[in-house]
């Protein structure tokens, strides 16, 4: 986004059509140097959510906070935040990444998360098979909502900064109607529903019932690293653990929270507006 | 925390308050100890079956102002119970610790409840009893409160013996929506959890008589989360992370709340510059929620030209944050011991820059919104607290100045360098209308712009961080600072190698929430997200 608005009306935003530079201070997916690293793991013990794991180094991006607690403790300053946030991703493995960005190897890492319907507490849920048939379907329906997609969010638990970085979605500099994308009151009328928090036990059953209420073909998006993993909160007592313990999700949005932008890119890359190579494609020109 | 007393707002009762306290072991012969922590912090300990005795007798004499409750499960260090009750005595910055301890021979420990006495305890002493399964005896609406229908009765997640992790099974409970209004013609609508915007979810059950609210059952902790379990052995500095996630709205004040507790308990005395930065971004995160809501209170209204200009306002703080700190929340501003970012000139210029332009479009945007007669009359007499109410309930914040209660933490307590930019203007309102709390909302947002224009222009030099020093096993601190909601009142308990024993995060928010059923009786339904919007309070730091 252009700066010269200071001081006039502003203006709206033109990302995705053209790239952001967001500003230095802005802390994105930590990079890591490998010939300055010495393998002390100090940004492992550091890090407030073990996002962190050394040997072969990695960084689950989908429990990061971009709190650059790992970048302070490294004594090499091996690590880096860098600018990048459009890290959404389609499945979970790949937001574990390593030192350049690139998905690790599921191979190389047993550990790495897969997500698992852990409290399936509730027999409200769609059939296993049912949701196979649906992924299937799933590629083809999203063309369906390359120009226009209807969103419902959900709270379940967040700390109200992914909800307010929601809302600026709306307001005049982001817009996302300009993108065909605009919010509804109904899970009746939408066609992704948008999830934020932790997935709190107290809110499990409201979940449910949303995403029953909308109609086939639909969408799950989980937005900042409460949604992907639960977060700086993990699991506990009152749940967590992120969107994947109750619902299927379609796309991970990291970020804590993530920037408007960053919820832009992760909204196109459901609808299928994102070209392989993960550039906006705007297939629609009018 | 309690340094450059001279400044606040006088008050003609402090003298009276110390010798009350200097007093009380002779009048009141069921106190147990008393201990004088420094001198504005008396603890005294009450035994169980004296504490109704206690409060009757102290009550007439001053006024109140519940400030927190934090119960503690000691079984295994005391063989006890401990439940803290902590009171700022009449406005003056003296506050009084009544202490109780229940013998863990007690099957069900039990504690006399004081809720008939000061309404402001109600959720605190259901929560005690949610977590603790401490029964507070005689409290007239013992319903679980962060437990909904669907917990076992018999969970305790903040027990020792309770594991962090454990997952209690679902049960089904059909008692827990049991409060109903009925008559002829009366009509019940349940709103929520989910909301029809983007907002955070909680169940509203309204009982209306044509379009006039009689009855608001409210219904919160959908996204209890378990901070303060969370909270339990981990370290300082890991403890932060979780702290200033409580709420993101609130996060500069929920955090300065947590170092200031930890630093008066350290001893640890600041650089003049991280206080002055500390005020800085105190402001900043009052000027964004603010402007943001008096965006927010046009969509109560439909005034679409405000809401729209309101975001952008917002958006152009957020930015500017984000410029400045790196988060746009201002998540990890605050460290303990000081502040983590710095502000470079060539930062302190944009940001002064920036501001200038805020304000001058802020001032434009109010001009806009109160000469409209169809805004301004939607927003005349609706959702009216009084001020009595407010008293009893222990309001703070905006609610509570827009209905004549005249407390701001910033002047009665000064904390960060708050008594560098003296006088702070404080506005207060006394028709506690939704109109008052804009107005409230207005005059702050003008004060906090010229509070961060006086830190830029004196901001000093120095070093932003000092290390914070050890703190001893077993000691507690509590500490108050006043986020954009209000005031905000985090007690911790240290426990051995620098860890978190026990927490109690006590935000604007969770004293404020059992005000606004009161704002919507005798409202119409439609005028409720309105008032809702007025009070402008999060659910998040509510429900932890």
């Amino acid at each position: 986004m252009k700066r010269s608005w200071l001081g006039f009306r502003p203006f709206t935003s033109s990302y995705p059509q053209k790239k952001e530079t967001p500003a230095a201070a802005v802390r994105g997916r930590p990079a890591l140097n490998l010939e300055l690293c010495t393998g002390d793991a100090m940004c492992a013990q550091n890090c407030p959510t073990q996002a962190i794991k050394s040997s072969p180094w990695r960084v689950d991006l989908g429990k990061c906070l971009f709190c650059g607690a790992c970048a302070e403790a490294c004594p090499e300053q091996a690590i880096q935040m860098s600018s990048e946030f459009e890290l959404a991703a389609r499945y979970r493995l790949n937001l574990v990444v390593d030192g350049t960005g690139k998905p690790v190897d599921p191979l190389l890492s047993p550990e790495l998360p897969t997500p698992k319907r852990s409290r399936n507490l509730l027999p409200m849920l769609p059939e296993t098979e049912l949701e196979v048939l649906t992924a299937t379907l799933k590629s083809q329906i999203t063309a369906t909502f390359h120009r226009s997609l209807h969103i419902r969010h959900l709270d379940a638990g967040s700390c109200n900064g992914c909800d307010w970085e929601l809302t600026t979605l709306l307001n005049p500099i982001h817009d996302v109607q300009r993108l065909g994308i605009d919010f509804v009151a109904s899970p009746r009328h939408a066609d992704l529903l948008l999830v934020t928090g932790i997935m709190t036990r107290n809110l499990t059953l409201a979940a449910i019932r949303t995403y029953q209420a909308m109609s086939e073909p639909r969408l799950v998006v989980a937005v900042g690293a409460c949604g992907c993993s639960g977060g700086i909160f993990g699991a506990s007592y009152a749940g967590g653990g992120g969107i994947d313990t109750v619902l299927p999700v379609d796309v991970y949005i990291p970020g804590c929270p993530p920037r408007p932008q960053a919820l832009i890119y992760g909204l196109l890359m459901a609808m299928g507006r994102l070209n392989p190579s993960h550039e906006f494609e705007n297939k629609h020109k009018d | 925390m309690m340094n450059n007393l001279n400044i606040r707002k006088n008050n003609e009762y402090e003298s009276q308050v110390r010798q009350f306290l200097k007093d009380l072991p002779i009048t009141l012969p069921c106190i147990r100890s008393v201990v004088f922590i420094d001198a504005n912090h008396i603890q005294v300990e009450v035994i169980p079956s004296d504490i109704l005795q206690f409060y009757n007798t102290v009550k007439p004499r001053f006024l109140f102002i519940l400030l927190t409750m934090v119960a503690l499960d000691r079984r295994r260090e005391y063989a006890n119970w401990q439940v803290r009750t902590i009171w700022c005595i009449s406005e003056t910055p003296i506050f009084l610790e009544v202490v109780t301890n229940i013998d863990q021979s007690n099957t069900v420990p039990e504690l006399p409840s004081i809720t008939p006495l000061f309404p402001a305890a109600n959720w605190y002493e259901r929560e005690m009893y949610d977590f603790f399964g401490i029964v507070p005896v005689g409290h007239p609406d013992p319903r679980r409160l962060a437990m909904h229908y669907h917990w076992p009765n018999t969970n305790f997640p903040l027990r020792q013996d309770e594991n962090r992790s454990t997952f209690p099974p679902y049960i089904s409970n059909d008692e827990y929506f049991q409060n109903r209004t009925t008559g002829s013609g009366v009509m019940e609508i349940p709103v929520g959890p989910i909301h029809a915007g983007i907002i955070e979810p909680a169940h509203f059950r309204f009982s209306a008589v044509g379009e006039t609210i009689v009855n608001l059952e409210a219904t919160f902790f959908y996204t209890h989360k378990g901070i303060e379990k969370q909270l339990e052995g981990l370290s300082i500095e890991q403890a932060r992370y979780i702290i200033e996630r409580t709420c993101a709205a609130c996060t500069v004040a929920n955090t300065l709340a947590y170092c200031q507790a930890l630093e008066q308990i350290a001893g640890t005395s600041l650089s003049s510059r991280a206080t002055f930065l500390r005020v800085i971004f105190a402001e900043l995160e009052r000027l964004y929620n603010h402007i943001g809501d008096t965006g927010n209170l046009c969509a109560g209204v439909g005034f679409h030209v405000g809401i729209q200009e309101g975001a952008a306002l917002k958006e152009i703080l957020l930015d500017l944050q984000e410029r400045l700190t790196g988060s746009r929340y201002l998540f990890g501003v605050l460290r303990l011991g000081g502040v983590g970012v710095d502000l470079s000139p060539s930062d302190l210029s944009l940001l002064h820059k920036t501001l200038a332009e805020v304000r001058k479009r802020y001032q434009r945007l109010i001009k806009t919104m109160l000469l409209n007669t169809s805004v301004v009359d939607r927003f005349t007499g609706a959702g009216i607290i009084f001020q009595r109410t407010a008293r009893e309930l222990g309001a703070v914040g905006v609610a509570a100045r827009a209905c004549g209660v005249d407390r701001d933490v910033r002047r009665d307590i000064p904390y960060a360098a708050y008594t560098q930019f003296n006088p702070i203007a404080i506005p207060l309102r006394i028709s506690g209308d939704v109109l008052a709390r804009l107005e409230i909302r207005i005059e702050e947002v003008a004060e906090s712009f010229r509070l961060i224009d006086a830190a830029i222009q004196h901001l000093p030099d120095g070093a932003i961080q000092v290390p914070l020093g050890s703190l001893p096993a077993a000691s507690s601190g509590f500490s108050l600072t006043e986020s954009a909601r209000g005031a905000v009142c985090h007690w911790f308990l240290i426990g051995p190698n620098q860890t978190i024993k026990r927490a109690r995060l006590r935000t604007a928010s969770y004293v404020n929430w059992p005000l606004v059923p009161r704002a919507a009786l005798n409202n119409i339904v439609p005028d409720f997200p309105l008032i809702n919007k007025s009070f402008e309070l999060c659910y998040s730091c509510l429900d932890r």
